[in-house]
């Protein structure tokens, strides 16, 4: 699959950023430091997010600006994190949340 | 913790921005709260030349206009704090409100609140619209101009208004593939010189059609379309599949209202500005008299209008704690005349429609 990153752009530049690794579901995955995750798992290739709770729908992201909820996912540990807003982090362990999560104690 | 305030704005678009800027500029300690990592509003993803008037950004793109405010308030910076990252919550009574930023939730006490919250995007109903590859057209334009990411390769668009036209046209020069653009309307809603770009480069727009459904399980794989009669009602045996790996829809946005109901404004429905907006006067004065409203939470428009009836609200705002001032109504002023120049014309019809439904019920309470 061709990468979704926009190397050439008429109008606007993307400077070069520091990459970071990832995990989704266990896996290794290279984004860019300071991304919203959402949009470093989206370049990957990855747009389903999570399934709904009940009827087991899949979810991607909406709004990509913290709004409708559609992105949430479990990130270290942290359940409903709005993934399109939260910036990525070196060795972020990012996973779908099962129903409507679990509150670690 | 709690924080004192003359003028409390809430959202950093180019409205809350503009409102900020006039009311600290004229005097007003002001404190400016925005809930994203950056301010600027929709404007950080609008690439576009905004059409503007003579003298307010003509011919600048969206992106340039986010800058020049930004270097506006910086200008400002010793009566303006601007906290980034941080969500006004609710008001209280007594002119308090409360802000939540990480983890930290503090009190505003204020003697006026401007409130430019903004608009939200309308999705549509059709099969299959919650699928993965669906998104808003304020989502596509923040994944691939603020975060250089394609939404997908190729991709089909819903509403032929400007948003619509100008987002088909931003996705071609990102390097996707415009396989469609489908209207329920039959003509083009906003502007032909927009609408005449990509047609130029060859994207096909359906007019006086729907889409019935999108197609696939755990992503979007096409769609069904249809002819549409004047009742909008699909004509059978018109349905054709078109290949696609995602969906934009630009179908319209709502004013985002929740704190002027919380606030206890009056509110009114008006289908040309939206829907549901708080009732204000001339000055942007909502009918709760210590809060204003100004851009698309007054009623949906674009940026340029937004930071004029910001610079009202600003200068207004900073009236009701000062006192009368000449500077104030110098600003007032001339975003007036501003306002109804861009507002006159065909274009806009409908908006001056709404504006005037709002006033003359804000003159009724």
């Amino acid at each position: 699959m061709t990468s979704l990153r926009i190397e050439k752009h008429p109008v606007l530049n993307f400077p070069e950023r520091k990459t970071v690794k990832f995990y989704f579901e266990g896996k290794k995955y290279q984004g860019f430091e300071g991304e919203p995750i959402a949009a470093a798992l989206h370049a990957a290739g990855i747009k389903t997010l999570r399934h709904s709770p009940q009827k087991n729908r899949a979810r991607g992201f909406f709004c990509a600006i913290g709004r409708c909820s559609s992105c949430i996912m479990e990130v270290d540990g942290q359940i409903n994190t709005m993934t399109c807003i939260t910036p990525l982090k070196e060795g972020m362990q990012v996973k779908m949340q099962k129903g409507h999560g679990h509150i670690k104690p | 913790m709690s924080r004192n305030t003359e003028v409390f704005v809430i959202g950093g678009g180019p409205a809350g921005l503009s409102a900020a800027h006039v009311a600290a500029k004229l005097g007003a300690k002001t404190l400016l709260v925005d809930d994203s990592a950056r301010v600027g509003g929709q404007l950080i993803k609008q690439t576009h030349r905004f059409f503007g008037s003579s003298n307010r950004d003509a011919g600048i793109r969206g992106i340039t206009i986010a800058d020049k405010l930004q270097q506006d308030i910086s200008e400002v910076a010793d009566r303006l704090t601007v906290l980034e990252n941080t969500a006004a919550v609710g008001f209280y009574h007594n002119k308090e409100a409360g802000i939540l930023s990480q983890n930290a939730y503090e009190r505003v006490t204020y003697q006026a609140a401007i409130v430019c919250t903004g608009a939200t995007e309308n999705s549509l109903t059709f099969e299959n619209n919650d699928l993965p590859g669906i998104y808003g057209a304020g989502g596509v334009q923040t994944l691939m101009n603020v975060h250089g990411i394609k939404p997908g390769q190729k991709i089909l668009m819903v509403g032929s208004g400007n948003i619509g036209l100008i987002v088909s046209y931003q996705l071609i020069q990102a390097g996707v593939e415009v396989v469609g653009l489908v209207e329920g309307m039959p003509t083009i809603g906003g502007y032909l010189v927009h609408a005449s770009k990509i047609r130029r480069l060859g994207v096909p727009i359906h007019t006086s059609h729907t889409i019935l459904k999108a197609l696939g399980t755990e992503g979007v794989e096409g769609a069904v379309l249809c002819r549409v009669d004047e009742k909008f009602q699909p004509v059978p045996n018109t349905e054709f599949e078109i290949k696609c790996d995602c969906i934009c829809l630009a179908v319209g946005l709502t004013p985002l209202i929740d704190l002027f109901q919380q606030a206890q404004c009056r509110m009114v429905h008006v289908g040309e500005l939206g829907g549901l907006v708080p009732l204000h006067d001339s000055s942007m004065r909502t009918t709760n008299p210590d809060i204003f409203v100004a851009g698309d939470a007054s009623g949906i428009e674009e940026a340029t209008t937004a930071i004029l009836a910001g610079r009202i609200a600003g200068a207004r705002a900073y009236e009701t704690i000062h006192g009368k001032s000449a500077d104030a109504d110098a600003i007032v002023a001339e975003a007036r005349e501003e306002l109804r120049t861009l507002r006159s014309g065909s274009t806009g019809e409908r908006i001056r429609w709404g504006r005037e439904r709002v006033l003359k019920e804000a003159g009724e309470c």
